[in-house]
């Protein structure tokens, strides 16, 4: 009776959860088809070969209108790439800074920097941009419902419109897009980079890698939140079971 | 979050747990109205307890602020907004509110002390709420009072070491949610920095907050959709008044019963709908016309439900101890159990 009442009220609570989750979810009503991912599930983890990868489409492709304000150069660790090629990368790009004679020089960036931003602000953005502001990506991949499905459809979804619509001026047509007009040309073509570890640069590769990129700017510890949640709750699942017993043990007292 | 060592694990307890806290609460509610622990001689248990969820709510709110998404600060919008409909006063308790013209700045600042503030005040009721409790003791399923030592146990080592199950368990799907499924009950659109130039399509609060949002948004009239939203928690207040019943426990009360649970299930309707934008269709009807129906029904529970079947129901007999109805048997074993203690020697 008493697991029964239990089980009831869990119900109801799950219910709320997933009503309100789901409907979090609702939105454009566009489905995205759910890719293969090597990061779903609680035991998945980011490839680093693809994320590497990814790496190479966003400074080639991306970077060039959108930028990555929360990621620094030493992130890249976590996706394999060694420490003396992170240096390289980073001092590619220079920063302002001010030297001892409080002048405003710039310097090489070191791991420690961000990533540059294409942009000095938002208004010059949106000045060579027709108008439209290229988003940070650096939390993309949590900032849209279903997020790597969502990017995935949106970076193939570059089609002909379909028959009867106009697109409007500098717009493009894109089916994972909500309302179907994007002002971001598209962004992919095959064979746009090179990839060194010989992988064909497909739209639908690149696609890939860049999401997978993006997941792992998203959210770095992701890898270590799941591990270290693996560990937290094998340990409370046995710790539960036998303080069940205990309480079994202590309750025999009683008639 | 994603430079401070652990931040990431600080951040989703943080968050998660929050989430957790109104499960729990909401859990502990719903048992309180199932088995009739507001009623006499536990109104002040009960009020303090209420008084506690609006406290939870202040400051669950404002924790949800700070973040400083798309949601936060739509959602700072919308609720520091609904003062607005206070007559006459209105416009000028939100300037205060906000202490400027927008939610901006200063609102953050002040909503960050308050966030650190109210907790110790949560704590403070919480130590009164115990208290309370301490006055006539706890409740129970059976819902009728104790006679004598026959009739309950020690608190330890029976109920400390059923609480460290209970707990275990608790800790085993939160830290299931913590680690695996972090933004399972968060909004994708808070990962969007604030942005006042820009509304988000739909602005809706967190899970805890949707039925109560939906009763909101069910009234067509803004100072009265605030009302009815207030109402809905005030209504917890008179409970113990309302319910006229002499029997506490909904298990010797066979109408009350099922209607509790209507209750239950028009509170997750409630909260379907607040998840839903208005005028989205669901089952042939629109959400706005299914918040309308489930706050009516809310409040008919209130206060017309529940006082009419505290008077007419007819409640069964409940058992004249708790020893009786644990050591079952009839009248002759519940006299022999009255001579000795629960626990066997």
């Amino acid at each position: 009776m008493r697991i029964l009442r239990l089980a009831k009220a869990a119900v109801a609570a799950a219910t709320i959860a997933v009503s309100a989750s789901s409907a979090h979810a609702a939105g454009s009503g566009i489905h995205y088809e759910s890719q293969d991912w090597s990061f779903s599930g609680i035991f998945g983890t980011i490839d680093h070969a693809a994320a590497q990868r990814g790496y190479q489409v966003y400074r080639s492709v991306c970077a060039g209108c959108h930028s990555m304000n929360l990621v620094s150069f030493r992130n890249l660790e976590g996706i394999g790439i060694p420490e003396h090629t992170i240096k390289v990368l980073a001092s590619e790009a220079e920063i302002a800074t001010i030297n001892g004679d409080g002048e405003t020089v710039m310097r090489p960036r070191l791991p420690s920097d961000r990533f540059p931003a294409p942009f000095a602000n938002p208004q010059a953005a949106r000045a060579s941009n027709n108008g439209a502001l290229p988003p940070d990506l650096s939390l993309i991949a949590k900032a849209r419902a279903n997020g790597p499905n969502y990017l995935y459809a949106l970076l193939t979804g570059y089609h002909e419109p379909p028959a009867g619509m106009t697109v409007s001026e500098g717009m493009y047509y894109n089916a994972a897009f909500e309302g179907h007009q994007i002002a971001m040309a598209p962004p992919l073509s095959e064979g746009a980079v090179e990839f060194s570890d010989g992988t064909k640069a497909t739209v639908e590769q690149m696609a890939h890698d860049i999401t997978t990129f993006l997941m792992y700017a998203a959210e770095p510890h992701m890898d270590e939140r799941k591990r270290t949640g693996l560990k937290v709750v094998l340990f409370l699942f046995v710790l539960t079971i036998l303080l069940y017993f205990v309480k079994k043990k202590v309750w025999a007292d009683l008639h | 979050m994603r430079d401070v060592n652990f931040g990431w694990a600080i951040r989703f307890v943080h968050m998660n747990g929050a989430s957790f806290f109104f499960i729990v609460v909401y859990i502990h509610i719903f048992r309180g109205l199932y088995y009739g622990s507001y009623k006499s001689p536990r109104e002040i248990l009960w009020i303090l307890g209420v008084v506690i969820l609006l406290l939870m709510m202040a400051t669950a709110f404002m924790g949800y602020v700070l973040p400083w998404g798309q949601m936060s600060f739509w959602g700072a919008k919308v609720i520091t907004n609904l003062f607005s409909a206070i007559p006459l006063v209105g416009e000028s308790v939100v300037v205060w509110l906000w202490g400027g013209f927008s939610v901006d700045n200063p609102t953050l600042n002040r909503f960050f002390a308050l966030h650190f503030l109210l907790p110790f005040v949560i704590f403070g009721v919480v130590f009164l709420h115990i208290v309370a409790l301490h006055k006539n003791g706890s409740n129970n399923p059976l819902g009728i009072d104790t006679k004598g030592p026959q009739d309950s146990i020690p608190f330890h080592p029976y109920y400390t070491v059923k609480d460290y199950l209970g707990l275990g368990a608790f800790m085993t799907i939160f830290a299931a949610v913590v680690f695996f499924a972090p933004d399972y009950m968060g909004h994708p659109d808070n990962y969007i920095e604030a942005n006042p130039l820009q509304t988000p399509p739909h602005i809706v609060p967190e899970w805890y907050f949707l039925p109560f949002y939906a009763i909101l948004r069910a009234v067509p009239d803004k100072l009265f959709g605030v009302l009815a939203m207030f109402a809905a928690i005030a209504v917890l207040f008179i409970l113990p008044w309302l319910d006229r019943s002499p029997v506490r426990s909904m298990r010797f009360r066979p109408i009350s019963k099922w209607f509790f649970w209507v209750l239950a299930v028009d509170a997750v309707l409630l909260g379907w709908c607040g998840a839903n934008a208005p005028d989205d269709v669901w089952m042939g009807l629109q959400f706005v016309v299914w918040s309308r129906l489930a706050t009516i029904y809310y409040f008919l529970h209130f206060l017309v439900i529940i006082p009419y079947l505290g008077l007419f129901e007819r409640p069964k007999q409940p058992p004249a101890s708790i020893a009786e109805a644990v050591l079952g048997g009839g009248t002759g074993a519940a006299a022999a159990a009255a001579a000795k203690p629960m626990e066997k020697a």
